[in-house]
């Protein structure tokens, strides 16, 4: 047991996977002899050689093309793309092909590769560098969808997505790689040191993927949240007084929906927080399924907390992001006749 | 808008490439190049590309206009395999026109043919390994006749049936087959590039001796995917031979919409310090010379090459374009570079090992084979009402394990079932 961050954790998982399957390979730009601009692959080409760890050409298309040929000849591929925001010249080659392979082939040919990416804003990255784009990625069959929120799970879950046999996008919230980011931004944020999530395993260990946390236990209303809004919308129910259930559902396919389901059945309330932008964002998919499957049980309107429907702006990030100020008012709402 | 402009300049104009041809016009290639047969150097195989780019400019062929195979780069084939090569294109040939006439009795709702095109495939894969890992488009059947596949799973495939091995869930002829390393058709347009690479790259990182073919068209060049995948290959020397078939159109569109005013697709190998060769698409002993020599240069682990195949797609895109309508008829029959099939025949012929009498026979044999796949295939039902796979199986290998929401959507399927089709037989 080690006390680890987020970027030592996934070192640490790639480390493991490396060391028991000499078929995962890594490549991404800067992601060699660098590892990394978030060092997320240090020291990992020196241990394991460049032939397992390798710089990449500025090619989202080449890294996801070529990693779907190397997962048809029997490689394990986790390919990095620098940034989510970069992702999108590999469109083609994960919903075309990657998402499909297996569906067309038969089962004949699979793409077991895990795409980890920097995802989020929260950093002054301007337009480019703080996207959430989550949702494309979940509307596509054929492709997983994994975000850790702590350290511990970061490890685990990518642990999961590199053994599993299907395309996993392994979206790593950058807000919170060195600690959980409450939404304070003038405030400093703690190190996962002081926290019990930084405690992770130096060997080899699974978070399964499709299976949620219970962050917190509560029993008025439901909060739906994943990545850096889990540690958001934590700190904003601690500083009001409301027994708030948040649930970090760390998949988003595969949901949990048996978790999902069982808590609004017992609040009655539901409220969904994430950063990305409102409209068509996965929070739409949450609302509906909330709605379909508990709706006798609703007690308030179901709500949703996101970024606005503009590009994520430079200087005013934090008038952007749904933060202390947004969710509070919607955890408000939302529980009011509890309240009066 | 003309008004802004400064008055002192000429206007400027845009040029949108028109072909030279038009439905109705006289077709005159006398303009095109063709070189002598013969007359092409062969570098050795381990050439620095800096050293052999007048081969991407240039035009590699063998067969003379007497039928001989003349020049450095003949194959010097045997005799037995020569009449593999003309049975496989002609069987391919005889297929295609079989299976397309299905498509017009109704019997499946799709099909594509390679007439003109068959040594670019057939020829191009008998100079590989059976091991080699090919990365076609989805005009490449020839390789799938190369290397045995039986015609029958084929149309059983074509019929979308119950027997169908990709369960009908993927257009006719968009084929697959881990058997004989003959990677997963895709619909998009050139995406299999970076993936033969980035196979190619794993094979080399493993120690294989195996090498990457990759097959596209001239017009699909154009996208983004080729020019990722040659600078792949190209950083990482890999072992990967990739193909560009010019048949000079991409359905409606002539390959100037390519860039093939400007320049020859080969050439766009040489930007990339890749080697390139372009060759006589319809000349087999050329097609197999240029990939048999990409081939042992992939295998020595000296690096990529491109291969362009200068040919003519002498039939329509697919079933469902008609070529009368946007282009000269003439074009075929004045093709300057002739049919492979026709080509390969009269050399051996020449050779004084074929007659037109066993060539008349051989035709009647690959066109009887074909029927009996046919009927074979039909036994297993055509496409039809399409409903031939258990629902379930529209479900399965979305992922490796059917998730909750598929599992509803399963069952949603299978509720519907009983009402839209109530009296229809349950598939086996």
């Amino acid at each position: 047991m080690a006390i680890m961050n987020m970027i030592e954790a996934i070192n640490s998982g790639l480390d493991n996977m490396m060391e028991r399957d000499e078929n995962v390979v890594i490549m991404g730009e800067d992601a060699g002899y660098f590892g990394g601009v978030f060092r997320a692959t240090a020291g990992l080409q020196e241990k394991y050689g460049k032939t397992r760890c390798f710089d990449t050409p500025i090619s989202e298309c080449g890294i996801i093309g070529a990693a779907v040929g190397m997962g048809a000849y029997g490689l394990r591929p986790v390919p990095e793309i620098q940034f989510a925001d970069y992702i999108y010249p590999g469109m083609d080659q994960l919903i075309s092909e990657a998402a499909r392979l297996r569906y067309r082939s038969a089962g004949e040919f699979i793409a077991p590769m895990t795409v980890r990416s920097p995802f989020g804003g929260g950093i002054f990255g301007g337009q480019t560098h703080s996207q959430s784009p989550e949702a494309m990625f979940t509307h596509v069959s054929g492709l997983k969808t994994v975000i850790p929120s702590t350290p511990y799970d970061a490890k685990g879950l990518l642990i999961a997505s590199i053994e599993d046999n299907d395309p996993v996008l392994f979206f790593e919230p950058k807000r919170i790689y060195n600690g959980p980011f409450t939404g304070y931004y003038d405030k400093p944020v703690e190190p996962w040191s002081k926290f019990d999530e930084a405690q992770v395993p130096d060997d080899y260990y699974r978070v399964e993927l499709g299976k949620a946390n219970i962050v917190r236990p509560g029993t008025e209303v439901t909060v739906l949240a994943y990545g850096t809004m889990v540690h958001v919308a934590r700190a904003v129910v601690d500083e009001h007084d409301i027994d708030a259930e948040v649930i970090d559902l760390r998949t988003l396919v595969p949901l949990d929906i048996e978790t999902i389901e069982e808590s609004v059945k017992k609040t009655g309330r539901c409220l969904i927080v994430h950063e990305a932008t409102r409209t068509s964002g996965f929070g739409a998919e949450l609302s509906a399924l909330v709605q379909e499957r508990c709706f006798y049980h609703l007690e308030a309107p179901i709500e949703r907390v996101t970024g606005f429907d503009t590009p994520y702006p430079h200087s005013l990030e934090w008038a952007y992001f749904p933060g202390p100020v947004r969710i509070g008012e919607a955890l408000e709402k939302i529980v009011g006749d509890l309240k009066s | 808008m003309a008004d802004d402009k400064k008055s002192n300049l000429p206007p400027l104009s845009l040029h949108v490439p028109e072909p030279k041809f038009r439905p109705g016009d006289e077709v005159d290639y006398s303009d095109i190049e063709i070189q002598k047969a013969g007359d092409q150097p062969r570098p050795d195989v381990g050439a620095d590309p800096a050293d052999m780019r007048d081969m991407a400019y240039d035009l590699i062929r063998v067969l003379d206009d007497d039928h001989k195979a003349v020049g450095p780069w003949d194959p010097k084939l045997d005799d037995d395999t020569l009449l593999k090569m003309l049975r496989t294109m002609a069987q391919v040939r005889a297929f295609d026109d079989r299976l397309h006439r299905q498509q017009r009795q109704g019997k499946t709702s799709f099909y594509m043919k390679c007439t003109g095109e068959e040594a670019t495939s057939v020829a191009a894969a008998m100079a590989l390994d059976a091991e080699d890992m090919c990365f076609p488009s989805y005009r490449q059947q020839g390789i799938l006749f190369a290397r045995g596949y039986p015609m029958v799973d084929m149309v059983n495939q074509i019929f979308s049936n119950k027997e169908d091995k990709l369960k009908g869930r993927q257009l006719p002829i968009m084929y697959s087959s881990t058997r004989l390393n003959f990677f997963t058709v895709s619909g998009n347009l050139t995406t299999q590039y970076p993936q033969a690479v980035g196979w190619a790259m794993a094979s080399a990182s493993k120690g294989d001796s195996r090498i990457a073919a990759v097959w596209c068209g001239e017009g699909s060049t154009a996208e983004g995917d080729f020019h990722a995948a040659m600078t792949f290959a190209t950083v990482y020397n890999a072992p990967v031979i990739m193909n560009v078939i010019n048949n000079q159109w991409a359905i409606s569109s002539f390959s100037g919409f390519a860039g093939a005013e400007r320049t020859t697709f080969a050439a766009r190998g040489v930007g990339y310090g890749i080697a390139s060769l372009r060759v006589d698409g319809n000349d087999p002993l050329a097609v197999y010379a240029a990939t048999q020599w990409a081939a042992e240069r992939a295998r020595t682990n000296q690096g990529p090459t491109v291969i362009e195949h200068f040919t003519y797609r002498a039939d329509a895109h697919s079933t469902s374009d008609d070529p009368s309508s946007y282009r000269s008829a003439q074009e075929r029959e004045e093709w300057p570079l002739g049919d492979p099939i026709m080509r390969l025949k009269r050399h051996l012929i020449q050779r004084g090992v074929w007659s037109i009498e066993q060539q008349e026979e051989m035709d009647k044999e690959c066109v009887d084979a074909v029927k009996v796949a046919v009927k074979e295939a039909a036994k297993n039902g055509i496409l039809g009402h399409g409903l031939h796979q258990p629902f379930e199986t529209m479900f399965e290998d979305v992922f490796e394990d059917m998730p909750w929401h598929l599992r509803e959507q399963a069952d949603q399927a299978n509720r519907e079932r009983e009402i839209k089709w109530p009296d229809a037989e349950a598939p086996e």
